[in-house]
């Protein structure tokens, strides 16, 4: 299973985050919906009401970040490293 | 007239305040959602709840209530477009924010409603558990062709009045599209505009395309309605059937956002003006609350206790509220003014706080 780590700006509103999760997933899209399973709530952070990425939250798998942020089909190994980061705004 | 109401919710962009009043002072008792902004804030009178609409910078629309007035929060699911729905043909619909919540009346106990951006009204028949979007408006037929953003990115609906006589009959406020009514419980929508202006428009008495900012159904008539639009203020005696002019000629009371209706009385009314429209700020560096009695035939403007000198404040549309005699308006610079009054004389609660998006006694 891939294993996830997230910003830190997410644990305000999901305390019980850890640090680092292992989820299945075959792309980028089950990998939302598996961390939806686990925390419920989060998909919605994560992805809008049709299912594509946040303005202003990143995905990388490894030091890539993401192609497909509209659909998120892109691919996920079991040894992949998924970073769940939010873009730097001001204000 | 007595002041039933003595606690203050404010909605800004670092947070929610609720103030209470003790004796004759207004103090902060909650802060909730720090750093968060809130575009709007309300308690159901029918339940008690306090609920915020939240506006994440990064994780999108959140919407939650508080049982306990702020100390503690509930998440719930906010309102969602269903999946393939478009703002326009090649842009999909995502709710972008929640602009106004707000309760039904009583024989519909748990219906809330909720008006987002990009322009869809949902309902909650369950007490807002869940929300589906009002498909009738959403729609309506000049929706993709004449519906389009003004201050935000794409249109939104930021008003919404319920006839207390008949709750099938319901008007919105759609920034920009204008005023639509349904008097058959939300099954088929028409636009009331007419006598409204959009000077933005190549023809500005179009039946689609006008920008109301705000509008008040008066309490104590829902036929006489007030907004306050992007190109004047308006007043309707006959129920958004026709719409007439009542901007002051050559005085303040013009552009703006607020406008709040006195309780008791449809020929009162408020609103804190601003130079129009690429400016948008204070008059001549003096804040200024302009008064209607007679149903804007005249305005008067009222000072006293206002900065005179220097202000650059502007009060959003939810931004002014009242209960009996007594206002309450908060600014864009973190002012927070009350008048105990009628607006003849202000005092300040606060000139520290965040942009003011909300303000609304509960």
């Amino acid at each position: 299973m891939a294993t996830v780590r997230f910003t830190q700006h997410l644990a305000r509103f999901f305390p019980a985050l850890e640090q680092d999760v292992e989820v299945p997933g075959a792309t980028v899209s089950e990998i939302v919906r598996a961390l939806e399973d686990k925390y419920p709530g989060m998909g919605g952070y994560l992805v809008d009401d049709q299912g594509a990425l946040r303005q202003h939250v990143n995905i990388f798998i490894g030091n890539e970040i993401i192609h497909d942020q509209k659909r998120l089909t892109d691919k996920v190994e079991d040894t992949d490293k998924i970073f769940v980061l939010q873009a730097l705004s001001g204000g | 007239m007595s002041d039933s109401r003595s606690t203050l919710v404010l909605g800004t962009r670092k947070g929610l305040f609720v103030m209470g009043k003790k004796g004759g002072d207004w103090k902060v008792r909650t802060v909730a959602h720090l750093g968060i902004p809130i575009p709007y804030a309300t308690i159901d009178s029918r339940t008690g709840l306090l609920w915020a609409c939240l506006d994440h910078g990064h994780w999108g629309q959140k919407l939650e209530r508080s049982a306990d007035r702020g100390a503690t929060w509930e998440a719930l699911a906010a309102p969602k477009y269903p999946e393939g729905e478009k703002i326009k043909d090649d842009l999909e619909a995502a709710t972008r924010y929640l602009w106004i919540l707000q309760p039904a009346l009583g024989d519909q106990p748990d219906r809330i409603y909720i008006g987002t951006e990009p322009g869809g009204l949902f309902q909650s028949d369950d007490g807002g558990a869940s929300f589906k979007l009002v498909r009738s408006l959403w729609d309506h037929p000049s929706r993709k062709e004449s519906w389009f953003g003004g201050g935000r990115d794409q249109a939104g609906i930021h008003s919404i009045c319920i006839d207390p006589n008949d709750t099938s009959r319901v008007l919105v406020g759609v920034s920009v599209a204008g005023v639509f009514e349904s008097t058959d419980s939300l099954e088929t929508w028409a636009p009331r505009n007419k006598g409204l202006r959009a000077d933005f428009l190549p023809d500005p008495d179009a039946e689609v395309g006008h920008d109301p900012h705000l509008m008040v159904a008066s309490p104590s008539d829902f036929n006489v309605l007030w907004q306050q639009n992007h190109c004047g203020i308006f007043r309707s005696t006959d129920g958004a059937k026709t719409w007439t002019d009542i901007s002051e000629k050559g005085g303040p009371a013009n552009f703006g956002f607020a406008i709040a209706v006195h309780k008791q009385s449809a020929e009162t009314a408020w609103v804190v003006p601003a130079i129009s429209d690429e400016t948008r700020v204070a008059i001549d560096g003096k804040l200024v609350v302009c008064r209607t009695e007679n149903g804007g035939k005249t305005w008067t403007g009222h000072r006293k206790g206002l900065p005179q000198a220097d202000a650059y404040d502007v009060t959003f549309r939810h931004a002014l509220d009242l209960t009996g005699e007594t206002l309450a308006f908060g600014t864009t610079t973190g002012n927070l003014f009350l008048s105990d009054d009628g607006g003849d004389s202000w005092r300040s609660l606060g000139s520290h706080f965040p942009p003011i998006y909300s303000v609304r006694f509960v």
